[in-house]
């Protein structure tokens, strides 16, 4: 993997979930690329289509969704040509993932040792009882749990909330995965345990070598760890460049006015928040032009009838706007007059 | 665990005590004497009750109860088998044993037939197999055991001849099919629909997720993660379901002739066998207080949340 220092690329998916009531268009053709060790954060809205995007690499969609279009390559081999079997050893072993809640994604009724040892034995015919168990409370010791052996014999509900999550980090990075998923992982956490488990992924990825797609609607948390950044909306990532560019040079004007929604310390002056005007699109009947098109205070005609394509915006800073066109636009609409 | 046992088996002979007690004044509620015929003359039936104490007061005669139980002695039958110590009916004329075979062997195909159709319908839910399925678990609970015991009797026994019509007592497996599918039927299609029901709630669980995130194969998904997880109702009803078979298999006993404790109970209360009725009562309360301990424990044994006692932790 030398001369490709790429792990995932992203072309084109689509996903939809077909329901009695029509079509959904949860992801409507997006495409991007992780590195080796790069940590990708996806933000967005409820409904943006991010978890759906990474159920759909894990191959966890469930019923009615199908991945209609696109593909989806890991280190150069294509994940939606898997077979089940392929898939099931992939997940786990190769990806992982963390989910939103950690009261409920553990098993109440078997013991966390049981299930730390459980993903070594599906992937690892050959691993002694004995391998299993030193892995898995070195894992344990590693996400910062105390008293590890103890822990092994604990069942989730005698932990609590942010070690039942450091738990499910532990679970996740015992293959060492080279690709983790975290979805939401720290919202249903209260803050202080959300900064002491934003810490140890932090630490974690450094340590593992794993690149990490974040995704979450908490853009403080974006800040705190991720390299890159993807703005979705309504199925379609907007904008997608450094944190550093995402943050200080927001380009699309959803990112603008999702960055002014939100408070800030740093500010002397209180200002009001402005909230963003509007709803959500419907997804079963979506516009013909841009997605953010009614809802954007910058709408021009176009907006409604056609698609934004992307704009270089600055040095690996794209932006699907028509706002970025408008020399062109303008000078089209004086050649038809 | 140990403790615990302990404090129920102290709590079961208190209710056992207040069951005496409700069966004593219930029985004697009901007109009628276990020696009133057409023959008998009131002289008769004083000398009679002078006999076995009938002529005591009330309180007397339920404080000789509780005294003689106390003894391990049931007293002896009025009528049914006159003069017979009681235990002796129960215990060795092999009523007991029939009754509890009959019911074991119900309980056992009720749990190893709902529980697997249940995962089935779950499993493939909204295919054929899933609507055959509800169809005849629906039929299955709608009918009463003493129907389908008619029917399958017409059918296997009359008709096709493959079955013995009177089973006695019961001296072979060809015996058993007949009463023991009927005393389950119910049992097993109310078993398989609850079992449908709480794997359905289960595989959607976040923890399912996980273990699919994981890799877990989906045998090991629904056989280890899921199902542990949606037997936890089953057990609960598995209580009221050993009540049921127990106390209920007195209907399938009088259709199948087998005269088991059940049939001799229903017998005992249209003679006012008075003894006989108290004997019967407790040992089968006895039987379900039982059955409930050990509903109880393997209840903490699939769910390892719950504590038996208010101590432990």
């Amino acid at each position: 993997m030398e001369e490709n220092k790429t792990l995932l690329k992203i072309e084109d998916l689509k996903v939809s979930f077909f329901t009695p009531a029509g079509e959904v268009k949860a992801v409507d053709g997006i495409s991007y690329t992780l590195g080796y060790n790069e940590v990708m954060g996806i933000v967005g809205e409820s409904g943006s289509g991010k978890s759906v995007e990474a159920y759909s690499i894990i191959g966890l969609l469930q019923n009615p969704g199908k991945v209609i279009g696109g593909s989806i390559e890991f280190e150069g081999e294509d994940l939606l040509a898997f077979t089940p079997e392929q898939m099931r050893l992939f997940r786990g072993n190769k990806v992982s993932m963390i989910f939103q809640n950690p009261m409920t994604c553990l098993n109440p009724v078997y013991t966390i040792g049981n299930q730390l040892t459980e993903v070594l034995n599906c992937h690892d015919n050959n691993i002694s009882k004995k391998e299993a168990y030193d892995r898995a409370v070195e894992m344990l010791k590693l996400v910062g749990i105390n008293n590890p052996e103890k822990r092994m014999k604990q069942y989730p509900h005698e932990l609590s909330g942010g070690m039942r999550q450091r738990a499910m980090i532990a679970m996740a990075l015992i293959c060492s995965p080279k690709l983790l998923i975290a979805d939401e992982p720290t919202t249903a956490l209260d803050v202080t345990i959300q900064a002491q488990i934003l810490e140890l992924m932090k630490d974690l990825q450094k340590k593992e070598n794993t690149s990490i797609i974040f995704i979450t609607h908490n853009l403080g948390v974006v800040a705190e760890i991720c390299d890159r950044v993807s703005v979705m909306y309504a199925g379609r990532i907007v904008e997608q460049g450094t944190v550093n560019e995402i943050f200080y040079n927001p380009q699309h004007p959803y990112t603008k006015k999702l960055l002014a929604s939100i408070p800030r310390l740093d500010e002397e002056t209180v200002e009001r928040l402005v909230p963003i005007e509007g709803t959500p699109i419907d997804l079963l009947n979506p516009p013909q032009g841009c997605n953010f098109g009614p809802r954007c205070s910058d709408c021009m005609k176009i907006c409604l009838r056609k698609k934004p394509p992307f704009a270089e915006v600055g040095e690996g800073h794209i932006s699907a706007c028509w706002l970025h066109f408008k020399d062109m636009i303008e000078k089209e609409a004086e050649k038809d007059e | 665990m140990a403790s615990y046992i302990l404090k129920r088996v102290v709590g079961s002979i208190l209710i056992l005590l207040l069951i005496m007690v409700v069966t004593f004044f219930l029985m004697n509620a009901v007109p009628g004497s276990p020696f009133l015929t057409e023959k008998s003359t009131p002289e008769q039936i004083a000398l009679a009750n002078a006999k076995y104490g009938l002529d005591k007061p009330k309180y007397v005669q339920l404080w000789n109860y509780i005294k003689n139980y106390c003894k391990g002695d049931l007293g002896v039958s009025l009528k049914m088998q006159e003069g017979t110590p009681v235990k002796d009916i129960i215990f060795h004329q092999g009523k007991f044993e029939l009754s509890i075979k009959l019911g074991i062997y119900a309980l056992l195909l009720a749990i190893i037939v709902g529980i697997p159709l249940g995962c089935l319908a779950a499993y493939f839910r909204g295919s054929w197999l899933d609507g055959l399925l509800r169809v005849v678990t629906t039929i299955g609970v709608a009918i009463p055991g003493f129907v389908l015991a008619a029917l399958l009797l017409i059918v296997f026994s009359v008709k096709l001849n493959i079955f013995p019509t009177r089973s006695e007592n019961l001296p072979n497996f060809k015996s058993y099919v007949l009463p023991v599918i009927s005393l389950a039927s119910y049992y097993t299609c109310y078993i398989a629909k609850l079992m449908r029901t709480s794997m359905l709630d289960a595989i959607n669980q976040d923890y399912i997720r996980t273990a699919r995130a994981k890799g877990v194969k989906t045998g090991s998904i629904i056989l280890k993660h899921a199902l542990r997880n949606s037997l936890i109702p089953v057990v609960t009803y598995l209580g009221p379901v050993t009540a049921g078979i127990i106390t209920g298999s007195f209907v399938i006993e009088s259709t199948f002739s087998i005269p088991g404790l059940g049939k001799y109970f229903v017998q005992s209360v249209t003679s006012r066998d008075y003894p006989v009725i108290m004997a019967t009562t407790v040992v089968l309360s006895a039987l379900v207080i039982v059955m409930m301990l050990v509903v109880d424990i393997v209840y903490k044994i699939v769910d390892p949340r719950i504590t038996l006692t208010a101590k432990e932790d």
